[in-house]
This record gives C-alpha cells, structure tokens and sequence, in this order.
C-alpha cells in the first residue's frame, strides 16, 4: 500500500482536510469520502462525462483526476446550481423542456454546460452541440438537452 | 476500475522531476492533464510504481513568441492553446486542428507534452508538431537536448523519449508570408480521435506554390508527411489536375489500417478527399494573403 497524502480541497465552497492514498479518483473523493453522490460515474475512462466537474472553473473528468492532484483546487460539483424547491435557470429549463429521463447523465450535462455557458455567453446550436459532444445521454435523444440550454442562453446564466 | 496502488510526487521544478524520474528506473510515469495516462491507469493497462505530477511546475505551460518561432510550454493545456492569440494570428492552423481535440473536458486538462509523449497514432496535436516542423525540447538529469518531430514519433504510441526524460516545451515557426492553409477531419463524432485528418500549408509566391507541406493522420503508426505531394505541388499553380495527382501520391503512400471504426479503404479514401479540401483551403487563403 502506497502512502497517503493529505490535502485541502474546497469543494461548493467548503474546504474538506483528508488524507487520501494516491490511487483514490476524484469521483470516489467525492462520493465515498465526501458522500457527495450528485457526481456519477460512468464509464471510469473519459468517455461518457457523467463524471463532469468543474476545477478551477473549468469542466473537467473526475475520473480522470486522481484526489491527491485536487489538493488547494477549488471543485464545484452539481450540488452548487440549487437545491431542491430551489434549482438554479439551467436546472429549471432542463426540467421545462424534458431534458433528462433517467437523470444518470444529468449532473455531467450541468456541468458541462455552466463551464460552456460561462465561455461562450453567446453559444449558437452548433456550439451547444460541439459543447456537448463529450457527453453521453442513452434517453433522450439530446434534442431536448440542446433546446433546454438555447432556452438560457443569453439570459445571463450564472449559478446562484 | 480503478488504478493500482502507486506512490506520488509533486514535483514543483524540472530539476525536481527529472531527479525523481531517474531515481525510479524505468517504473516511473509523468502525470500532467492525466487525460491518456489515467485512463491506462484504470484499465490496469500501466503499474508504475511512482507517479510524477508536473502540474505544479511553474512556467511550463507558457506561449511566447520569439522573432521567427513560437515557443508552447509542454504543460499548455488544449483548450490554452486553442484560444490563444498568439497562436490565431501566427499559427492559424493549429487553432482550428486545436477544436477538433476531443471535448472541452478534456481540452480543458490535456496538455500538448503529454499529447505528444502518448503519441496515438490517431491524434491531432503529433500530426500538427510534423506538419509544422516542430522541436521538442527534452530535459533530463544529464542536461537538455532538441528532436525534431520527423524524427520523434517511432511508432503507435512509440516515441523518442527515454524514461528518464522529459518533454519541456515545442518550437513552432511561424507560418511563412503568404501562406494559406487547410485542415479537414472526419471522426465518427465530433471530438473523437479522426478516422483520418489532413492538413496542409501552402505557401505561394507570383502565382505558384512555392512550399508545400501535407501531413495526415490515422492512416498509419505514426503521423506521416505526404513529401512525394508536396514535392510535386512546388512550382505550379494548384489546378484541378495538379489536385488529383497529389490525392493519388496520399493515396499512394499509405497504409492504413482496418478496425472496428473505418476499414483501410475508407481511410484511403478520406484521405485523398480531405488532402483535395485541405489544398484547396489553403490555396484560396494564400491567395488572398497574396492579394
């Protein structure tokens, strides 16, 4: 067993002290240390982006970030947009324009999109698309994830 | 799954890694953006006994631009070099190659060493280093040294780098006065690694193409140069007979291979198609850099 590290992560603004072995992938940080389970794991190789938050204000693959790299890294995860009764314009438009079924994807696409939404204000469809390329949805067919984020976009979308 | 044990350095200058590769053997791995390595990692494709982590080292993911060259820190990560205004203005090409690397995600971690250390024979960034006639610049407990990108891509995932080094940064020159360029992909998605990519820079002068330089990808182990197409395009103007003989000298010189995405007949052919579009992009805008 290889030796643990101790790091200081602020994760939603609250900064978690731990000690984590080197192998420990952000994803498993944050749900089983953390017990913040809004991250999901998919794929556990890059490929499907439920796993998407953001560090440093940039979307990035949880399971592709191993804990130890996260130390005095500032993490937003999907609990940051809202909270329940009280969702943040993207929540709100996904759930208005029927943008998730089994919601397995959900938290990744959030993600996804407040990092896409925050660089480009202005994005057209094929941006969203473009955007969105990286991740994987087997319910809904996107058509109504892509209408939901046309919905917000312009509007200023800034988490609350 | 999820990686084997190993331990973990943060290494916070060069000098720093490089004593810690040389220290491991041949058992150590850098870790930068993680976005090919921790994938190998999960797969239980790689143990290394130590990771090095690079992310720390300060000045590494720098772009600057000297008089005839711009010079990109290995640790500049895609998404860095995509939107950098030093890159649109002096390497338009590589910007546009830039939007075609995988999602913004992964844009967002990868960085151009790790890129060009992997080496995957289908990837964007080894194919733009060939194109454009980069030098890496490698550093190890013995001192630095400089490889150009014809001689460093050896095979699939294969490159001139020993162990005990490090990549620290390419040089680019900058693309010639009227010069144009093209660059053309088709991925089964938008962000996946190419079926196959071509691109090309032409730079012409009263009317005639006076350099030419074609490089493809996803047609073979490495990223390959066209140089029978090139050398056949100097001296004339790009006609449409003149564009079919150098898709036939593509065509000619590959030998791609077939999988479960494109078999090596498609890619042939995608390769002749993207190398007419890619010409012809760049002959248009070489001509209106002329204008």
């Amino acid at each position: 067993m290889s030796k643990s590290c101790e790091i200081n992560v602020t994760v939603n603004g609250t900064t978690h002290r731990a000690a984590v072995e080197p192998r420990l992938l952000l994803t498993d940080f944050l749900r089983h240390t953390l017990g913040m389970t809004g991250t999901h794991v998919g794929c556990e190789h890059g490929v499907c982006g439920a796993c998407t938050v953001l560090i440093d204000g940039d979307s990035a693959r949880a399971c592709l970030m191993l804990a130890v790299q996260a130390d005095g890294r500032n993490i937003e995860t999907v609990e940051s947009l809202g909270r329940i009764g009280q969702m943040n314009a993207l929540q709100e438009s996904f759930h208005e324009h029927h943008a998730l079924q089994c919601g397995f994807c959900t938290p990744g696409m959030l993600m996804t999109t407040t990092d896409l939404l925050r660089k480009y204000p202005l994005a057209t469809d094929d941006d969203i698309r473009k955007g969105l390329s990286g991740n994987l949805c087997r319910c809904t067919g996107y058509e109504h994830i892509v209408k939901a984020i046309r919905a917000v976009v312009g509007k200023g979308h800034e988490r609350p | 799954m999820k990686p084997p044990a190993f331990d973990y350095i943060a290494a916070d200058s060069i000098a720093m890694a490089v004593a810690a590769l040389a220290a491991a053997g041949d058992d150590a791995k850098i870790i930068a953006g993680g976005q090919s390595l921790v994938p190998m990692l999960n797969f239980r494709m790689l143990r290394p006994s130590i990771l090095v982590d690079i992310n720390r080292i300060a000045g590494l993911d720098v772009i600057e631009e000297t008089s005839g060259a711009i010079r990109i820190g290995a640790l500049t990560r895609h998404y860095q070099l995509e939107t950098s205004p030093l890159i649109s203005r002096h390497l338009p090409v590589l910007s546009c190659a830039m939007t075609h690397v995988a999602h913004l995600a992964i844009r967002n971690r990868g960085t151009i060493g790790g890129s060009l250390a992997h080496a995957d024979p289908a990837a964007e960034l080894p194919m733009m280093a060939l194109l454009l006639d980069a030098e890496l610049r490698v550093a190890s407990g013995s001192g630095e040294r400089t490889v150009t990108a014809r001689d460093f891509f050896l095979g699939a995932l294969t490159v001139d780098l020993a162990s005990s080094e490090i990549i620290t940064g390419i040089v680019l020159p900058k693309l010639p006065p009227r010069t144009g360029w093209g660059f053309e992909e088709v991925a089964r998605r938008h962000g996946d690694f190419a079926l196959t990519a071509v691109a090309a820079t032409l730079t012409v002068s009263g009317g005639a193409i006076e350099q030419a330089r074609i490089a493809l990808t996803g047609v073979g182990a490495t990223p390959l140069r066209a140089a029978e197409a090139e050398s056949l395009l100097v001296g004339h103007a790009l006609e449409r007979d003149l564009v079919s003989r150098a898709i036939d000298a593509v065509r000619a010189t590959i030998e791609p291979e077939t999988d479960l995405h494109a078999s090596s007949d498609y890619r042939r052919h995608l390769a002749g198609v993207l190398t007419g579009r890619a010409l012809a992009a760049a002959w248009r805008r070489a001509n209106e850099s002329a204008a």
